[in-house]
């Protein structure tokens, strides 16, 4: 049977950029659709009628929604090949409580940091750092959040990296200079295709920001 | 009324190392009820320690030691080793004690059951939290976001004896404990989630599951929990007033 996977997706969206960076570790082919997030496609509307969110993916017709779900769904459905999850149970449970970490603090400090000022924008950037240092702390020696190959917690970090430019830029701070060793672990992901061909170019994401934040009256 | 919830564990000594596990724990928290279910269907040894939350400064040094990115409960130590969030503990013990698994074994199955789980966390579960904080309008309009939520519920029932089928599973257990407290929550408040004549599937899903024999065991009498959450809506709504 010829598996059909279909992946609704927004081009800036880190939600979105774990799916591409998944899929194409698993080497599973799909086709992707964008969508206009202003506009949003009936059948975006059909497939996740309760967050109305991308990325969807539908497998065989079915939806699968939310991006920490739908990665590790198709782990599990394509578990042959690149493994994202660790085997052992406690070492899963590690990778879930980091993924979920990187993902709750990277979306809503991020946030924080291109669309407001002043004090609110000084308490995101020190809780940013602070959330990226501990992350550090977690990769250790290690190449990848994953050991010696890319993991759950790589594939659901890393998207973020393409939004660090913008960050810096809006926050006026150097992120290099604070977490070198994580910059490094980004570069590294970004050596390998599944991320290099996932990931926007950064100077892009901070033109949509810039977009965005004109969008939404944020000087 | 006395079990080994009201009981307040030792700290952990030599039997960390042993087969028997240790959880921290508060009586209210749903977090720390689901875990304990779980231990229970699974007929799993545990020991608990009840944890003194409302003093940071009076959390024990093995809380600190096992959480110490967000130092909260439940944590719940296997051979030494802590594993936090209440959703990842419970499948962390699936993976671990594979008899009488409580998430389903398809993949779609299990990412519709961790789906809704995450739902019924947002929805439900930080929703009556907010109901809890409010009034007024904004009372009318998160009460109505609750119920709303529930009729998704009420829906997936359909044709079900539970969440999970003709068993208890992963969405049982996820949410028993919010809709308990959602009883307390409609006392406290004075506003109505459970509506027999709307809602008939959860009226009969909420009997079964409260006469279902591990989560019996650990039911309060719910005045007490109508006093707690009562206590919580006023001092909530003093500080809102505050600002």
């Amino acid at each position: 049977m010829s598996e059909e996977v279909v992946l609704l997706d927004f081009w800036p969206s880190p939600f979105g950029m774990r799916m591409r960076i998944a899929l194409a570790e698993k080497g599973i082919k799909y086709e992707s659709k964008e969508e206009d997030l202003r506009n949003k496609s009936d059948l975006l509307l059909q497939m996740n009628p309760i967050h109305q969110k991308i990325p969807v993916l539908i497998h065989n017709g079915k939806p699968v929604c939310e991006s920490l779900i739908q990665v590790q769904y198709i782990d599990e459905v394509w578990h042959h090949k690149s493994p994202l999850l660790p085997s052992d149970p406690y070492q899963r449970a590690i990778a879930r409580f980091w993924a979920d970490f990187a993902d709750k603090k990277m979306s809503d400090l991020g946030r924080k940091i291109w669309a407001t000022k002043g004090e609110e924008q000084a308490n995101a950037k020190k809780e940013f750092i602070e959330s990226l240092k501990l992350l550090e702390g977690e990769l250790g020696d290690k190449p990848y959040f994953g050991g010696e190959n890319l993991g759950y917690v790589d594939v659901v970090f890393v998207p973020f990296y393409s939004w660090f430019y913008a960050y810096e830029m809006c926050g006026d701070f150097s992120i290099d200079a604070e977490c070198p060793k994580l910059m490094a672990w980004a570069k590294r992901c970004l050596e390998k295709e599944s991320v290099s061909e996932s990931l926007p170019d950064q100077e892009k994401v901070y033109g949509f920001v810039l977009q965005m934040k004109k969008a939404f009256g944020i000087e | 009324m006395t079990g080994p919830l009201e009981q307040a564990g030792p700290e952990m000594g030599q039997n960390l190392e042993a087969r028997t596990q240790l959880d921290v724990y508060t009586w209210y928290s749903p977090y720390v009820h689901r875990v304990a279910w779980v231990l229970k269907l699974k007929g799993i040894d545990y020991e608990f320690v009840e944890e003194n939350l409302k003093d940071p400064n009076k959390r024990s040094p093995l809380l600190l030691n096992c959480n110490p990115v967000y130092r909260k409960i439940p944590v719940l130590i296997h051979h030494g080793k802590p594993i936090v969030e209440s959703l990842f503990i419970i499948e962390y013990i699936d993976d671990t004690w594979k008899d009488n698994p409580i998430l389903p074994t398809d993949p779609y199955e299990r990412a519709m059951a961790r789906f809704w789980a995450s739902f019924i966390d947002e929805r439900l579960l930080e929703g009556s939290k907010r109901v809890l904080s409010v009034k007024g309008d904004q009372l009318k309009m998160e009460t109505k976001q609750v119920s709303d939520a529930m009729e998704v519920l009420e829906g997936m029932l359909e044709g079900k004896k539970f969440f999970g089928g003709e068993k208890i599973g992963f969405l049982d257990i996820a949410f028993g404990w919010i809709a308990i407290w959602l009883g307390a929550i409609e006392e406290a408040v004075g506003v109505e989630f459970f509506n027999r004549r709307k809602l008939p599937l959860l009226e009969t899903w909420k009997d079964k599951f409260k006469e279902f024999h591990v989560v019996k065991d650990s039911l309060y009498p719910t005045e007490k929990l109508v006093r707690f959450f009562t206590k919580y809506r006023h001092s909530q709504l003093k500080l809102a007033a505050k600002k």
